[in-house]
């Protein structure tokens, strides 16, 4: 008999909707049904079925082909490559589980590594403005149930975060909010008409890169000043008339993405939309939030501030503390200047989203991806190894994008032998120990070690 | 605005617009599906502009254009935009296409500048789009020719 897991967390956009229902094969082999999830999320489930997924890590071979090597194997040229390297790089953590990135600090501090996240190509601005300004944040149940004005500037949850606005944001019925959609407002501001302005009651159809001065002629208004009839290809009456609704709220919410951190500017729009969250809260109350990109890119954030006090771009090669100062500790500006001889990408595809220049630099040097699947970092790596699907085959905490940490579940048995990404660190912490004849402090520190269960075999080897 | 020379050959001319890159839905399901699946290339190496634009440079809808930045080139298809564009904006939808072009300066921030960087546009006609491989291993010398 097939079985109905319920309440599943889908291990995709930074929403983590945990009530996806899938059904899954009476040998836990197979999904073979997935219910309430986007279009994103489905296709993600049911790739997990593909027959074709990698079961053993692959080395590159000088002819350039890549052969399929053990995970002993794989693991000992890890941990001699990291240690060989005087500053190796450690990018990813979009997609994978708190564990990991817990269990993967130790190795970067083991190696004197460079560890950061895929924030430092997405929301990294953003923790910059939180830092100079403070970040006045709720859940997203708090606006789901009080916002009656949301503000999505510069960013598109109808496709990045398809299911955020039945959810959270624009459908979904209240405590405070019970009429749903016919309660709220929708402000859009975005230079496109995209299909989230289009649900929007007024779209600020901004100039593109313009959103500092249409944050600023939002704040002049909002504190009794006059502004110019035009600011940002927006006239002045449209301004007046949002700031209006936005100061009439019961509870205003503001939602910033991609549009705001992407373009010139950067951590300054931001700076600028949490001053306005401030000067409206003397009028009403108001909230802001990250839309963050992945189901748990808000998790490194998490886990590698309480570890080491620093969200991304970690800079630990000093070996005595850890260091962060984007710009220059950031990957794609460590990448650009050749300041890495080490790349170890895992769990997001830098081979995909990084700028190709940068991949050409990091290219110089060995390569390593972590991931479930074939994707283009694994395809320019010399060394590949295949670990479990947090959220699919893998269980773990994840932080969603109001940083509320949510357990997620397995759904189906991992391939035999291959595992997640905490044993795998684990393992690779262990060797890297053994080399350097260094005791495994972490591993016998660790109360809930899946790897190695008998920790007494590690002291006497 | 001609379409055509009188003697019925295109003209080619190139215009020069502000290049932004985000994601879409169909990029996303279809990167689930995986990077090398024909789903991800239909998605991503494909770029929507105003119509405006698209005439004053000569172009039509579902041909070929290359797109170059300070920083690289690439073909990419000119489909109907499926989300208004102004005209003077372009957008590529983000993924292997769209950072063959993107710069990688960073406002010292670590953030490449994915959107708003200058682009010039021209058509195509005669190129073909690279596949998502083809370009990566290329860029850094692991393309061993095939599909």
């Amino acid at each position: 008999m097939p079985k109905l897991i319920t309440q599943v967390g889908c291990p995709y956009c930074g929403s983590s909707c945990d009530d996806i229902e899938v059904l899954v094969s009476d040998d836990n082999k197979k999904i073979l049904e997935v219910h309430n999830a986007c279009i994103i999320g489905t296709n993600l489930f049911f790739h997990a079925n593909d027959p074709t997924r990698p079961k053993l890590p692959r080395q590159r071979q000088p002819d350039g082909s890549m052969k399929e090597i053990t995970y002993p194997e794989a693991i000992d040229w890890m941990a001699k490559t990291l240690l060989a390297a005087k500053k190796p790089l450690i990018y990813g953590f979009g997609s994978t589980n708190c564990e990991g990135m817990s269990a993967v600090a130790r190795i970067a501090e083991k190696s004197g590594a460079v560890l950061d996240n895929c924030a430092t190509i997405c929301h990294g601005p953003s923790f910059l403005a939180m830092f100079d300004n403070g970040y006045p944040s709720c859940t997203l149940g708090e606006a789901k149930n009080r916002a009656d004005v949301v503000v999505f500037w510069g960013c598109n949850p109808m496709h990045a975060h398809p299911r955020h606005t039945s959810r959270y944001s624009i459908f979904p019925r209240g405590y405070f909010t019970n009429k749903g959609q016919m309660q709220r407002t929708i402000i859009s501001v975005d230079p496109r008409q995209t299909d989230t302005a289009k649900l929007a009651d007024v779209h600020l159809m901004l100039d593109q890169g313009h959103d500092y001065e249409l944050f600023d002629a939002f704040r002049t208004v909002l504190k009794g000043y006059d502004i110019p009839d035009v600011v940002a290809g927006i006239k002045k009456e449209t301004i007046v008339k949002s700031v209006e609704i936005m100061k009439k709220a019961r509870f205003c919410m503001i939602f910033f993405g991609m549009g705001c951190t992407h373009t010139d500017g950067r951590n300054h729009n931001i700076d600028a939309a949490i001053s306005l969250t401030r000067d409206l809260n003397n009028h009403t109350k108001c909230s802001i939030m990250a839309m963050r990109g992945h189901y748990n890119i808000a998790g490194p954030g998490q886990v590698w501030s309480w570890i080491f006090g620093f969200p991304y771009c970690i800079d630990l090669s000093k070996g005595t503390h850890a260091h962060m100062n984007p710009g220059e500790t950031s990957s794609v500006d460590l990448a650009m200047r050749d300041e890495v001889d080490c790349f170890v990408n895992v769990g997001a595809d830098a081979g995909a989203h990084f700028p190709i220049q940068a991949v050409q630099h990091l290219k110089k040097h060995p390569f390593i991806t972590i991931d479930p699947n074939f994707n283009m970092a694994s395809e320019i790596a010399d060394l590949h190894i295949p670990v479990r699907i947090a959220g699919v085959d893998e269980p773990g905490v994840v932080y969603r994008m109001d940083n509320v940490p949510i357990q997620f579940k397995s759904v189906i048995d991992g391939l035999p032998g291959v595992p997640s990404d905490e044993e795998l660190f684990d393992m690779v912490y262990e060797r890297m120990c053994e080399l350097t004849k260094t005791e495994p402090v972490w591993l016998t520190a660790k109360e809930d070690r899946k790897h190695p269960t008998n920790i007494s075999a590690v002291n006497e080897a | 605005m001609r379409l055509h020379r009188s003697d019925g050959v295109a003209e080619m001319t190139k215009i020069n617009l502000n290049m932004i890159t985000q994601r879409s839905v169909e990029e996303g399901a279809a990167m689930e599906k995986g990077k090398t699946n024909p789903d991800y290339f239909e998605a991503c190496s494909i770029i929507e502009m105003n119509p405006e634009d698209m005439k004053k440079a000569g172009i039509w809808v579902n041909s070929n254009v290359r797109v170059t930045s300070e920083c690289g080139t690439v073909v990419v298809k000119c489909i109907n935009s499926t989300q208004y564009c102004p005209p003077g904006l372009a957008h590529i939808r983000q993924g292997v296409w769209a950072n063959q072009v993107v710069p990688p300066r960073t406002q010292s921030t670590g953030t490449p500048q994915y959107s708003g960087f200058p682009v010039t546009i021209e058509p195509a006609f005669e190129e073909k789009r690279k596949t998502a491989l083809q370009l990566v291993q290329g860029a850094v010398g692991l393309w061993k020719g095939g599909n």
